[in-house]
């Protein structure tokens, strides 16, 4: 396994803030890594600063190019994909012009065609030409990340997919990320749901006051109770 | 009934002109979050380039040419000017698109002089079109009708029947979303500036020989449009619309109106003769849309269809 996303001594600040003290984490090709933590330890804030949303200091490595620094589109259009946390659909278009959007090259199929997508999800494909707008809010999340799998990422960063949806459906969310998965495609998952997190993720690590303070595999992570007690249990 | 024809006709060419400028204006406003004190500026360049261009190629070439190099110098102003004020923030963005107002009206002073230049309507369009009620209506306003139709619906297909459409709509709302899709929202920035721009420009060529082609014909027209903007909603495009036929023709049949306040009040003693009522409704028409203006920042300052208040 080769690393594909490889962060190292990763810092940002908001305003004076110190809010990342040296962020160091590994995403291998076809890995799925869970970023656990309690609220406001900074993960949300590491995706961010990966995308350059917030400003990095320190080195991100994609595919063996640093990407630190780079502007948003040119590190989506290296392979990287991002769902942010507040669903960001954009409301105004219909599902189908949503997914239109998501794919960078038009003359270049990616793994998912907007066919697939619908396929999977028929409630999306009902409202296909309804704006989406109207959606519910687990609609909204497929929509997101269906939207992110358009653009073909080779890995997808997915922040908080499943905070304030019902129990059935975060059950689809979890399915989503598999099928992503089993495409072959890396998942970085920003989750404070241990049950999707520790089901799909081949390694986890833990976040606390904007650094690594944990990592392993979802194995080694159940039995330490003392972990869970101090960085994830409120 | 003759009155009201043509009022109501050249009321809708003045409101389309009126939209072809708060297009452009509220286009960039809703992206950018910019309020270009400028744009009217880019609709005197486009009449002044109009002016230098048909001189040597005839109108018809620079009916084209003409919005073409101001929609690049916009371009330009937005890649190599704004973009780079940008990260001081809003303040700092609308104090540059002040001092480029400023800037462009003293070149068009410098290059073109500070009297009106002789920018004329095309001879193959000066001759009346059609006589209704005894009067002759100019073939040139129908081209002018014909010209912000075509625009109109060329501003619609692009937006909503294309992908680069879709990016600027998406973009308009959720520019940070769009670009992390891949989409360079730099670079969509600077066409929806030049397009805009471009779009001023056109109204400028066409604008520009029907009123007076002068260096302070930015000056005059520039408030106006910032009236449509806040009326019609700051960033929507389908109030900006409404608003420009709203405020065209208010104030094209306030105009028409020659029915003065001493009228209009007899039934008090209001004497003709007195300052109040000597005064008449066509001499309110300048101030009409600026009152509105203010009636709909108090009563709905989101505007009749947008999505923020100011």
């Amino acid at each position: 396994m080769t690393g594909m996303l490889s962060v190292r001594g990763l810092n940002a600040f908001y305003g004076k803030s110190h809010v990342l003290r040296g962020v160091e984490l590994e995403v291998g090709e076809g890995e799925v890594v869970a970023l656990l933590g309690r609220n406001g330890v900074g993960r949300s804030t590491t995706v961010k600063a990966i995308m350059g949303e917030v400003a990095p200091k320190g080195d991100i490595w994609f595919k063996g190019e640093n990407i630190s620094g780079l502007a948003n589109h040119e590190i989506a259009l290296k392979g990287l994909g991002y769902v942010p946390e507040n669903r960001d659909i954009f409301p105004g278009l219909t599902v189908r012009q949503n997914l239109v959007l998501g794919i960078k090259d038009m003359k270049r199929p990616g793994r998912w065609a907007i066919e697939d997508m619908l396929r999977m999800f028929p409630h999306l494909a009902e409202r296909a030409d309804t704006p989406a707008g109207v959606l519910s809010g687990g609609e909204k999340q497929m929509l997101t990340i269906c939207r992110t799998l358009m653009g073909d990422p080779q890995l997808i960063m997915i922040d908080e997919p499943t905070e304030g949806l019902a129990p059935r459906i975060v059950a689809q969310v979890g399915e989503l990320l598999s099928e992503i998965a089993r495409a072959g495609v890396s998942i970085l998952l920003v989750e404070q749901k241990l049950s999707i997190a520790l089901k799909i993720a081949s390694r986890v690590y833990v976040m606390g006051h904007g650094e690594i303070v944990y990592s392993g595999t979802p194995q080694e992570f159940l039995t330490r109770d003392d972990i869970r007690r101090e960085w994830l249990e409120v | 009934m003759e009155t009201f024809f043509f009022s109501l006709l050249n009321g809708v060419i003045y409101g389309l002109l009126l939209f072809m400028l708060s297009s452009g204006l509220t286009l960039i406003f809703s992206m950018m979050g910019v309020l270009n004190f400028a744009h009217a500026s880019f609709y005197m360049l486009g009449a002044y380039f109009a002016y230098t261009i048909g001189s040597v190629t005839g109108f018809w070439i620079a009916l084209f040419l003409a919005p073409i190099l101001v929609g690049l110098a916009g371009a330009g102003v937005e890649r190599w000017g704004l973009r780079k004020v940008h990260t001081n923030g809003h303040l700092a963005e609308l104090l540059f698109t002040f001092g480029l107002a400023y800037l462009i009206d003293e070149l068009v002073k410098i290059i073109w002089g500070k009297i009106p230049v002789p920018y004329e309507i095309p001879a193959a369009l000066d001759f009346p079109l059609f006589t209704l009620f005894g009067a002759q209506y100019p073939a040139y306003r129908i081209f002018m009708l014909v010209v912000s139709i075509a625009m109109l619906a060329g501003l619609w297909f692009l937006l909503k029947r294309t992908r680069a459409g879709l990016i600027i709509q998406a973009a308009l709302t959720h520019p940070h979303m769009v670009g992390h899709l891949g989409h360079n929202v730099p670079r969509v920035f600077m066409i929806v500036f030049g397009f805009g721009c471009a779009l001023a420009g056109l109204a400028g060529v066409i604008g520009g020989n029907y009123l007076v082609t002068e260096p302070a014909m930015a000056l005059s027209i520039g408030p106006i449009v910032f009236v449509v903007v806040v009326v019609g909603g700051m960033g929507s495009l389908e109030g900006a619309f409404i608003a420009s036929l709203l405020i065209g023709l208010l104030q094209t049949f306030a105009i028409s109106i020659d029915t003065t306040f001493a009228e209009i009040f007899a039934f008090t003693g209001l004497s003709p003769l007195s300052d109040l009522g000597r005064i008449s409704i066509a001499s309110l028409a300048p101030m009409l849309p600026f009152l509105l203006l203010v009636l709909v920042l108090m009563i709905r300052p989101r505007g009749l269809m947008g999505e923020r208040e100011i």
